[in-house]
C-alpha cells in the first residue's frame, strides 16, 4: 500500500527571500509582489518547481524578492530565456516578469513569439507607462503628448496597447488588472496561474517617482467604477456606480455607451472570454480611457495546445516510431568502407 | 555492375597518385551533386579525399551569368592528403560562365571538358566573352581540351521516356559524371543505386538519369576523344571503418553523443544562417537521440533560450555565423556572469556585416575572444577539419559543463561543407561526460550558496526542482559565494579576477601543444582552424625540400596550452598563416611578446599550399 505524502502547507512567508527590497517607497511593484506571494502557496506546486524569469527594469528585480528559483536576465529577453527553460523543463511552472519598455520595446520580438507559440508561461507585464530604472524616459505605452526627460515637449509617437498586441499575436489568455486593486489582481493572477498556455497579464503599476497617478482613474476606489468595466464571463458590459451604464454595438459594429435603463438588457454587449474568434477580445482591448470606459479582468481565455507540450509530444511520437536512436548506426551513416 | 576496365581493353590505364577534379556550371546544373557523388564513390573505393564546394551567394542568379556559377572541387589520392588541392587537373565546365570563372585554376596541360552545346551566343555574351574561347588558340594549346555536346547527347539518351526538354536537360550532370567516372576508372554502381533510391517514386526520372550516366561512361569508352584513362589506388589510411563526413554533420553527431554520454538532454537553439543552418537541419532529425531543437525568432532568442535551458539543467548549444554571433554578444555576457555551461558554435564566413555568406574566412577570432562588454572571458576552441568537428564539439561540451562556462567553438564555411574520410568512432569507446547537480540542501539553516567554488574555482550547478536549493542568478554583479546582487567595488574586482582565473585554469584540463617537424629550427608555422590541411601540407613539403620548418596547429585558443610559449621560443621565425588580417598573430604577439609574422589571405578562399610555400621560402631566406 502506498501512502500519499501530503505537501507541506506553505504560506506567503515561505516565498519571501532574504533580500532587502529596493523599490522606491510606494512603488506599485510592492503590491504586485504581495499578491503574487499570496497566491503561490495556493497553487499546489512545490516551491522548488517555480522559476521567475525577468528582463531588466525596476519590475525585473522581482525574482530576487521571492525564495523560488529565479533568473534576472537581460533587457527584453525574459520570454526567450523562459521559452528555453520551459522547453527543456516542462515540469516547472515558469513566470515572466517584465516592464512596458522591457516587453514592448527592446523585447517586442520575443514577447510576440512566446505568445504566438503559446508557450506555457505566465507573463506579467508591469505597465507604468515610463522607463523607471533609467529614470524617466517615455515608453512605448506612454500617451501621446506625455512630457518626460526624453520628450520635454511631449511624446509625438503613438503608444501601443499591450493587450491589443497580445491578442493580435494570438494570446490564449489575456487579462488586465491594477497594482492596488488587491482582490481583482489576486483573481486575475489566480486565473493566469491556472491557464495552460501563455497567460499574458498587463498590470497597471504606479511609478511613484516618475509617473505617479497615471492610473488613478482605475485605482481610485471612489471613482474607478465610473471609468472601468469589470469583465465577467457571460455578463453584459456595464459600469458606473450602480452599473447604470453599459456598452452595446452600434450598426457599424462599434461599441457605444448607453443607459442600461433605456434599452432592453439583451441588446447590451455580453462578455465572452472563450470566444474562438479573437475579435471580441480585441475590440475590448481597443477601448481605452479617457476615450471610453476601460475593461478590466480576463479578456480572453481559450484552450489551445501549448508549444512545450507539442514539442514533447513530437519527440515522443518520433521515439515511438523510430525507437531510441542508435549512435553507432548514426555515426556509420549510409556508406562505409573498411581499411585493413 | 560491369567494371569499366573490362569494356575498354584497348585504352591504356595509367596510375596516378592523386587527382584534383572540379565540376563547375550554372547553379541549376547539379554540380554539387556530381561532386558529392564522385567524392562518395572515391571515398568508398578507399582513396583519401578532401573537398571544397563553392556556392554562389545568390540562390537564383540569372542562368548563364557569372554570379550564378557553382563549383565543387575534390582531391582524391592514394596517400594521405589534407587539402582539396591547389591546382585543378581536370576541369568540367558546363557553360561559358563556368569556364570563365574557373579556367584560371586549371593547371597548364590539364584536362578541360566542356559542354560545347552551352557555348551559344547568348551564353557567351552573359559570360562577357567576345569570341568563342573554345576556338581560342591560347585555350586549345594550353589544355587538353575535350568539347562534348553534352546537352544533345543527354537528350538523345533519354529520348522516348516522355521527358520535357527541360527535364531531359537536367540529367546532363549525370552525363558529365559518367564521363569522368570512365576517365578515372570509377565504379558507377553506387551512383546507380543512389539514383534508384532518390527517384524511386518517379521511375522515368530514375531511368533518365541512369541512361545519362551510362551515356557519359559510353562516350568516354567509345569515342576516340580520350586516349588514356587513369586509376588512383586506394590510400593507406590507418585501419578501421571509415565514412565520409562533413563538418556540420560531425557537430550534430557529437551533440547526439554528448546527450548519450552524459545521460542528459541536449537543447539546441538556432536561427537560420549560412553556413551554420545545416547544424539545425541535421539535429532536427535526431529527436530520438535525446535532442530538442528550437528554431528561435532571432539569434538573441537562440542564445538566451539556451541560457534558460542550461539553467534548467540541459546541455545547451547554439550556433550561428558572424552576424548572428554579433547579436549573441549580450546573451553570452549573461552566460559568463551566471556561470552556466553553454557551447556557442561560430561557423565563420567572410565579413564584416553580411560579407561573403557562402565563402570561408577566419575573421571572427577577435570577436569571440574579446567581442563582449566588460572583462568577459570565454574559452575558445577551433576545429581543424570536418571530422575534427566531432572531437572538438565533444571537447567544448566537456569543458563547458566541467567548468561552468560558455565555450566558443570556431569552425568555418570550408570545414562545415567540406568532406573527408572519418574513422567511425564507437560510442562505447567514448569517455562518459560526468555531470553532478547538487541535490541536498545545506545542513545548517543558511541558504544555498550558488557561488561557492571548488578548488578550480568552478561553482555548483543546482537546478530548479531541487528542494532547498532555490536561488536567483542574473547579469548584475554578484557577491562572492552568496551570488546576491552586490555593487561593492572590491568585490567586483575580486569577481572579475575569479572569472578570468577560472577560464585560465582550463589550461590544466587540455592536452599540451604538439608540433609536427623539428622541435627547434628555422621556421615555425602556427595555425588554427580550417587552414590545418594546407599548412600541414606546406610544412611537410618544405621539409622534403630540406628546410627546417615545423608546424604547430592550435585547437585551443583560450586558454592556450601551457607549453605554447616555450614552443614559440625555439624557432628563429614564427609564421602565422590566417584567413584574416592577422588576428591570432596579434594575440600571440601580445601574449608572448614574440615577433610573429603574418601570412594573410582574405579572399573568401582557403590557402593554396603554394602560397604558403612561398611565404616559408621568404621567411627562410630573410
Ligand atoms: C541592452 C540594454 N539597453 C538599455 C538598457 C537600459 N535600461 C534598463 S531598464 C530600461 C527600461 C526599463 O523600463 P521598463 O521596462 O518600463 O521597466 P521599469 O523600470 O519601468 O519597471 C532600460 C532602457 C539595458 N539595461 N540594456
Ligand atoms: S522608479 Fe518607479 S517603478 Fe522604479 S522602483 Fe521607483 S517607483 Fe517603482
Amino acid at each position: 500500500m502506498s501512502t500519499i505524502t501530503p505537501l507541506p502547507v506553505l504560506t506567503p512567508k515561505d516565498f519571501a527571500s532574504d533580500q532587502e527590497i529596493r523599490w522606491c517607497p510606494r512603488c506599485g511593484d510592492y503590491s504586485i509582489l504581495a499578491q503574487v506571494k499570496k497566491i503561490l502557496p495556493t497553487l499546489g506546486v512545490p516551491r522548488e518547481k517555480f522559476v521567475f524569469v525577468s528582463g531588466i527594469g525596476c519590475s525585473s528585480r522581482f525574482p530576487y524578492y521571492l525564495n523560488t528559483y529565479g533568473v534576472h536576465g537581460i533587457h527584453g529577453r525574459a520570454p526567450a530565456i523562459a521559452t528555453g527553460l520551459k522547453l527543456s523543463r516542462p515540469d516547472l511552472q515558469v513566470w515572466v516578469i517584465t516592464g512596458d519598455g522591457d516587453a514592448l520595446s527592446i523585447g517586442g520580438n520575443h514577447l510576440l513569439h512566446a505568445i504566438r507559440r503559446n508557450v506555457n508561461l505566465k507573463i506579467l507585464l508591469f505597465n507604468n507607462q515610463i522607463y523607471g530604472l533609467t529614470k524617466g524616459q517615455y515608453s512605448p505605452t506612454s500617451p501621446q503628448g506625455q512630457k518626460t526627460k526624453s520628450t520635454p515637449f511631449g511624446a509625438v509617437d503613438r503608444p501601443l496597447s499591450p493587450l491589443s498586441v497580445a491578442i493580435g499575436a494570438g494570446a490564449t489568455f489575456a487579462a488586465r488588472s491594477v497594482d492596488v486593486d488587491i482582490q481583482h489582481l489576486t483573481m486575475v493572477l489566480e486565473r493566469a496561474a491556472h491557464h495552460e498556455g501563455t497567460a499574458f497579464v498587463e498590470v497597471y503599476q504606479d511609478c511613484n517617482v516618475f509617473n505617479t497617478g497615471a492610473f488613478e482613474y482605475a485605482s481610485d476606489k471612489a471613482t474607478k467604477n465610473e471609468h472601468c468595466i469589470y469583465l465577467e464571463q457571460g455578463k453584459p458590459l456595464v459600469f458606473g456606480k450602480q452599473g447604470e451604464r453599459g456598452v452595446r454595438l452600434n450598426g457599424k459594429g462599434l461599441p457605444e455607451i448607453v443607459d442600461v435603463a433605456s434599452i432592453a438588457s439583451d441588446d447590451l454587449l455580453f462578455h465572452d472570454e472563450q470566444a474562438d474568434d479573437p475579435s471580441h477580445a480585441f475590440r475590448l482591448a481597443q477601448m481605452r480611457w479617457p476615450l471610453s470606459p476601460e475593461p478590466m479582468g480576463v479578456f480572453r481565455a481559450v484552450s489551445r495546445p501549448t508549444f512545450d507540450g507539442a514539442v514533447v509530444q513530437q519527440v515522443q511520437d518520433v521515439e515511438a516510431k523510430l525507437g531510441p536512436g542508435n549512435l553507432d548506426e548514426l555515426f556509420a551513416g549510409a556508406e562505409t568502407w573498411e581499411v585493413v | 555492375m560491369t567494371a569499366l576496365v573490362d569494356t575498354a581493353p584497348e585504352r591504356p590505364l595509367e596510375s596516378l597518385e592523386s587527382v584534383v577534379i572540379r565540376f563547375c556550371g550554372d547553379s541549376g546544373d547539379g554540380m554539387q551533386l556530381a561532386g558529392t557523388q564522385f567524392t562518395n564513390v572515391s571515398a568508398a573505393f578507399g582513396n583519401d579525399v578532401s573537398t571544397l564546394p563553392d556556392f554562389p551567394a545568390e540562390i537564383r542568379a540569372p542562368a548563364g551569368s557569372l554570379a550564378g556559377v557553382s563549383g565543387y572541387q575534390l582531391c582524391f589520392s592514394s596517400h594521405e592528403i589534407f587539402t582539396p588541392g591547389d591546382e585543378v587537373d581536370t576541369l568540367v565546365a558546363m557553360n561559358p560562365a563556368a569556364l570563365k570563372t574557373n579556367l584560371g585554376d586549371l593547371r597548364s596541360g590539364g584536362t578541360l571538358i566542356v559542354n560545347s552545346d552551352a557555348f551559344d551566343k547568348g551564353n557567351l555574351t552573359k559570360a562577357h566573352y567576345s569570341s568563342d574561347p573554345l576556338s581560342d588558340a591560347q585555350v586549345t594549346s594550353s589544355y587538353n581540351l575535350h568539347t562534348v555536346p553534352m546537352t544533345r547527347l543527354t537528350r538523345d539518351a533519354v529520348e522516348g521516356l516522355g521527358l520535357s526538354q527541360r527535364e531531359a536537360d537536367r540529367c546532363k550532370n549525370f552525363f558529365a559524371l559518367g564521363l569522368v567516372y570512365w576517365l578515372y576508372d570509377r565504379d558507377p554502381g553506387p551512383t546507380r543505386e543512389w539514383i534508384l533510391e532518390k527517384f524511386g517514386k518517379k521511375p522515368q526520372f530514375a531511368e533518365a538519369n541512369l541512361r545519362a550516366l551510362q551515356a557519359g561512361v559510353n562516350y568516354g569508352d567509345s569515342t576516340e576523344s580520350f586516349t588514356t584513362h587513369y586509376r588512383v589506388a586506394p590510400a593507406k589510411l590507418p585501419p578501421g571503418r571509415y565514412r565520409k563526413i562533413m563538418g556540420n554533420e560531425a557537430l550534430a553527431y557529437a551533440m547526439a553523443a554528448a546527450a548519450k554520454l552524459s545521460g542528459k538532454e541536449l537543447f539546441y537553439a538556432g536561427y537560420p544562417i549560412t553556413p551554420a543552418s545545416d547544424i539545425l537541419h541535421n539535429l532536427a532529425e535526431l529527436k530520438n537521440f535525446g535532442i530538442k531543437t528550437f528554431q528561435a525568432e532571432d539569434e538573441i532568442s537562440a542564445v538566451t533560450s539556451a541560457v534558460g535551458a542550461s539553467f534548467g539543467g540541459a546541455i545547451a548549444v547554439t550556433a550561428s555565423s558572424g552576424p548572428g554571433i554579433a547579436l549573441k554578444g549580450e546573451g553570452l555576457g549573461l552566460a559568463v556572469m551566471t556561470e552556466l555551461p553553454l557551447v556557442v558554435i561560430d561557423v565563420q564566413r567572410g565579413g564584416p556585416s553580411t560579407g561573403l555568406p557562402t565563402k570561408t574566412e577566419q575573421s571572427d577570432l577577435l570577436m569571440t575572444m574579446y567581442g563582449r562588454n566588460g572583462d568577459c572571458p570565454m574559452p575558445v576552441l577551433a576545429a581543424q577539419s570536418p571530422g575534427d568537428c566531432f572531437t572538438m564539439m565533444l571537447e567544448a561540451i566537456r569543458l563547458a559543463v566541467g567548468f561552468m562556462t560558455p565555450v566558443f567553438l570556431l569552425t568555418d564555411g570550408y570545414i562545415a561543407n567540406g568532406a573527408e574520410p572519418w574513422s567511425i568512432p564507437k560510442i562505447s569507446d567514448l569517455e562518459p561526460i560526468e555531470i553532478k547537480h547538487p541535490t541536498s540542501p545545506p545542513t545548517n539553516e543558511n541558504a544555498y550558496l550558488p557561488y561557492l567554488r571548488d578548488e578550480r574555482l568552478v561553482r555548483p550547478w543546482a537546478i530548479p526542482g531541487t528542494p532547498g536549493l532555490e536561488h536567483r542568478i542574473g547579469g548584475i554583479e554578484k557577491a562572492d559565494v552568496t551570488g546576491n546582487i552586490c555593487y561593492d567595488a572590491e568585490n567586483h574586482e575580486h569577481m572579475t579576477r575569479i572569472r578570468r582565473q577560472k577560464v585560465a585554469n582550463i589550461a590544466d584540463a587540455i592536452p599540451p601543444q604538439t608540433v609536427e617537424g623539428p622541435a627547434s629550427g628555422d621556421v615555425l608555422l602556427v595555425s588554427w582552424g580550417g587552414t590545418f590541411g594546407a599548412v600541414r601540407t606546406a610544412a611537410a613539403e618544405a621539409r622534403r625540400r630540406g628546410e627546417s620548418v615545423a608546424h604547430c596547429h592550435l585547437r585551443y585558443l583560450n586558454p592556450f596550452p601551457r607549453n605554447l610559449g616555450t614552443i614559440l621560443s625555439r624557432y628563429r621565425r614564427v609564421l602565422v598563416p590566417e584567413l584574416n588580417s592577422g588576428q591570432l598573430r596579434m594575440i600571440l604577439r601580445s601574449t608572448f611578446l614574440v615577433d610573429a609574422i603574418g601570412v594573410n589571405k582574405v579572399q573568401g578562399k582557403p590557402f593554396l599550399v603554394n602560397e604558403l610555400l612561398k611565404a616559408i621560402e621568404h621567411a627562410v631566406v630573410k
